[in-house]
């Protein structure tokens, strides 16, 4: 999908020249039209459909021989109007939506929803059903930056530490299967809880993949980690300093590769990660080295979190007990008349917020992600925004490219991990 | 908190016409389209304010005769750990306001967006053009007065 064009071959035009190309790119003039190819310096066209670029993400990348001059990610191949379907989907219709969003870690996004919409009615869900909420947020993210990481080393070369990745993260999928019946689009959050309580063998499966874990991911890390290959592919490779990193709104692993220890789960808690252990790995380098750090470290503290999670889940309710917010269960809904009627009403009108505005954010495995919901006392949103890194992160390809190579574009993008799900929405 | 911050913006905001105003629990403040480039200039240089980041710039169609549009950006305070709502009412005939990306980097995409789906124009923006949609779409899909299913024949599709 490449045009090919070379600058012309006579000594000293050559550098003086602007290419045409970037001059059709930046004005607004679409009829613009390239007869003498050799004119131009070379534009790539990478994407939409690349293996590198981890989805439809299409970059336009301009060069000088190998180098790149300039890089323009050009979003909305995925584009399925998400933010327009909320308008007229009631806040329980929407949930399976949010699994589409971040595809690789849909539990983050069920519980970030689930959250949100929370907050806008007022309600608080029972101790049980937070740390339920916790554990699978967790284990979203070691899903997510398992394959962050394990692609980030199969664009360098590496693709034995990919499967191993995969291998681990089959196994949270599996667990997935237990704990809600499906492993991809889960759906597992409800207003006001979770879909359905814990089992025993669900607990019993979290816990052996704890204790596996760790060995496993030292394991793929002893594979890669004194590999100068893959060090010298991805040290001070994409650099971002921290100034800029700040200014382009940059959250979740790249803000804590460049030095910021920002993380929602401790600076604006929710659910109980206040009553949680954890680190916040940070690293200073900015580089795809760091950001690879970031995640692996991630991991571990998530293997922390999910310990004392398991052992401190309380018994009891899972779900709050508010009827007219609140979907009943199933089988009381088959015999009980009252809650025939609340199942009727929560699902033909949907739960009325008062008329107000909400902003709930969640650190997902990518950054922040957050919903504001405007609601005019319906019982489906008037407008719902979703903040989604990927989206912002994205925004940061540019600035990071600047004066790269060719190959180490796909390590750039590898690095800040991009999900074309959440980017275009 | 929330009050503590609204004393600190009233303190260091004082000689403009700023409403006050909360969105669930987070601070937020209504600014005048006039004002916003000196206001937002203070509000990310300030040292005690400081909100040097903006994460979020939601466009809003009200679907009301006056002020139809309007735009909310999210700024947060790294250092003070703090975050802030601003919104600017917009015409509802001709939305637009200044943009700003020169402040913020973050607005760029975010005013993007904003003009592609609904419909805002930004002044001075560096690189006004849609992130999703086409190039040649003509409407502003997430404005009220689009209908959910589209417009059939707005986007040109292949020949079977």
């Amino acid at each position: 999908m490449s045009q090919t064009i070379l600058p012309e071959l006579q000594d000293g035009e050559i550098k003086n020249k602007k290419s045409k190309i970037l001059e059709a790119l930046e004005s607004e003039d679409l009829s613009i039209q390239f007869t003498d190819a050799l004119d131009n310096e070379m534009v790539l066209n990478m994407g939409p459909q690349h293996p590198a670029t981890h989805g439809v993400l299409r970059l336009l990348v301009s060069l000088d021989g190998e180098s790149v001059k300039k890089c323009i990610p050009e979003l909305g191949y995925l584009h399925r109007g998400y933010e327009k379907l909320a308008e007229a989907c009631t806040y329980h219709e929407y949930i399976p939506h949010t699994d589409r969003l971040d595809y690789l870690s849909p539990m983050a996004n069920n519980v970030a929803y689930a959250l949100a919409v929370e907050k806008l009615i007022d309600l608080e869900i029972p101790e049980r059903g937070k740390y339920i909420r916790v554990i699978i947020a967790e284990l979203a993210r070691i899903q997510s930056h398992l394959l962050a990481v394990g692609a980030l080393l199969m664009d360098v070369g590496a693709v034995t530490p990919f499967l191993w990745a995969i291998r681990e993260r089959e196994k949270i999928l599996d667990l997935y299967d237990v704990i809600c019946g499906a492993r991809f689009t889960t759906s597992y959050t409800r207003v006001g809880g979770v879909a359905q309580d814990f089992t025993d063998e669900s607990l019993a499966g979290i816990k052996k993949f704890i204790d596996d874990f760790e060995n496993n991911l030292d394991d793929m890390r002893s594979l890669v980690e004194r590999n100068k290959i893959f060090i010298v592919r991805c040290e001070n490779i994409g650099y971002l300093s921290k100034e800029n990193c700040i200014d382009l709104g940059l959250t979740g692993p790249l803000l804590r590769a460049c030095g910021i220890s920002r993380d929602l789960r401790r600076d604006e808690p929710y659910l109980v990660y206040d009553k949680l252990d954890f680190n916040i790995p940070v690293y200073t380098e900015s580089d795809c080295l760091a950001r690879y750090y970031v995640r692996v470290d991630e991991m571990i503290e998530c293997v922390k979190i999910l310990k004392q999670c398991v052992e401190k889940i309380p018994a009891g309710q899972h779900n709050a007990l508010q009827s007219k917010k609140v979907l009943p269960k199933k089988e009381r809904v088959y015999t009980k008349m009252e809650e025939l009627i609340h199942d009727f009403m929560l699902i033909n009108f949907g739960v009325n917020p008062p008329k107000r505005e909400s902003y709930c954010a969640i650190e997902a495995s990518k950054g922040e992600l957050g919903f504001y919901i405007i609601s005019d006392g319906s019982g489906h949103p008037f407008r719902m925004k979703i903040r989604s890194p990927s989206f912002c992160n994205l925004q940061a390809l540019a600035p990071m490219m600047k004066e790269c190579l060719i190959s180490d574009t796909v390590v750039i993008i590898g690095s800040v991990d991009p999900v074309m799900g959440e980017a275009d929405k | 908190m929330s009050k503590e911050t609204i004393e600190l913006l009233r303190s260091k905001l004082g000689n403009f016409q700023i409403e006050y105003t909360d969105v669930n629990g987070t601070p937020a403040i209504y600014i005048d389209q006039k004002d916003v480039i000196e206001v937002c200039n203070i509000l990310k240089n300030d040292e005690s304010l400081k909100y040097n980041s903006m994460v979020d710039g939601v466009s809003v169609d009200r679907f009301e005769k006056k002020n139809r549009f309007e735009m909310i950006y999210n700024l947060v305070s790294i250092d003070n750990n703090k975050r802030l709502f601003i919104k600017i009412r917009l015409d509802s005939k001709k939305p637009e306001m200044e943009t700003l990306s020169g402040i913020w980097g973050s607005a760029n995409w975010y005013e993007r967006e904003a003009y592609d789906m609904m419909g805002i124009n930004f002044r001075n923006h560096p690189d006004l053009r849609r992130m999703y949609m086409p190039d040649e779409f003509e409407y502003h899909p997430l404005r009220k007065d689009f209908p959910l299913m589209g417009i059939p024949g707005s986007i040109p599709l292949p020949n079977k």
